[in-house]
């Protein structure tokens, strides 16, 4: 704990890398099960971060997750350095994918991880810079 | 219902002994899709699906899932059956097609319920 009560634990991302993705997700449901956060919070957590991390792996170079926890709410950042989003509506949108052939085999591109995001977060802002990258920023009250 | 009374019932064969097979089973959720699985699967389904990647342990682990069923006969990636047992995920294979396996779980009372 940091002198004023905030937990931060921040993970990297590494693009491309099946073989990890989903441990950052992993780690942050574990510390939330460790401090004693509610059952429905730690789910709605889970699914989000789980889709902000794939779609780091799935779409870009690198990037980063980072946790923040207080008494009154728990923020998730992960940014990442990638080809960005042109039209963020378009991409909210469920059902819209431009996940490749070899993605949608293996069960991806199904175009729900953004609108997971929304649904199961207190808040979510998606942000991003074409040919740069993308951060979104979701929030948990507790 | 556990886990392994349903397998003393249904034949398929565990991938995964290190795994705990005395979970509970609470329901049943079937998918290939993943961001699916996230929305929708429930805390003690059983999760049956086509897919044998390792990205599947994660989606398990995460939704907190009492384990996974391979349908037609598919067999799990070496390295998905290494990182289940790592997290502790069931994973079984099933010679039925989805559509004779969820009958034969009906009959054992396992449901697909919301
Ligand atoms: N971090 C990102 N960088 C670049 N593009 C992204 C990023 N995240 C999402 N997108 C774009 O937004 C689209 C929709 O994302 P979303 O997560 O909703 O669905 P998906 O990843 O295609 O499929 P699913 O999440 O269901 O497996 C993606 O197909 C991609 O074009
Ligand atoms: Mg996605």
């Amino acid at each position: 704990m940091a002198a004023d009560n905030t937990f931060i634990q921040e993970y990297s991302i590494k693009g491309w890398d099946f073989t990890r993705a989903g441990e950052a997700s992993c780690e942050i449901k574990n510390i939330l099960k460790q401090i004693g956060v509610s059952q429905d919070v730690i789910r709605r957590v889970a699914i989000a971060s789980y889709e902000a991390e794939m779609n780091v792996v799935m779409y870009a170079r690198q990037g980063t997750m980072r946790c923040e926890i207080d008494t009154t709410k728990i923020k998730i950042t992960i940014e990442d350095e990638g080809p960005g989003i042109a039209d963020i509506d378009q991409a909210m949108q469920e059902g819209f994918s431009t996940a490749t052939p070899e993605m949608r085999e293996m069960g991806f591109g199904a175009g729900m991880g953004l609108p997971n995001i929304k649904r199961n977060s207190d808040g979510c802002e998606v942000t991003s810079v074409v040919g740069k990258g993308t951060k979104v920023a979701m929030s948990f009250n507790l | 219902m556990k886990l392994n009374h349903i397998i003393e019932k249904i034949p398929m064969r565990v991938q995964t002994p290190a795994s705990n097979l005395s979970v509970e089973v609470t329901g049943g959720y079937i998918s290939d899709l993943l961001s699916d699985v996230m929305a929708h699967a429930k805390k003690g389904d059983v999760w049956i699906t086509l897919q044998i990647h390792q990205n599947t342990v994660a989606v398990a682990t995460l939704k907190e899932l009492a384990g996974i069923i391979l349908i037609n006969g598919k067999q799990p990636a070496p390295e998905t059956i290494k990182k289940a047992e790592e997290e502790g995920v069931p994973i079984l294979t099933s010679e039925s097609t989805a559509f004779e396996l969820i009958c034969e779980l009906c009959k054992l009372g396992i449901s697909g319920s919301r």
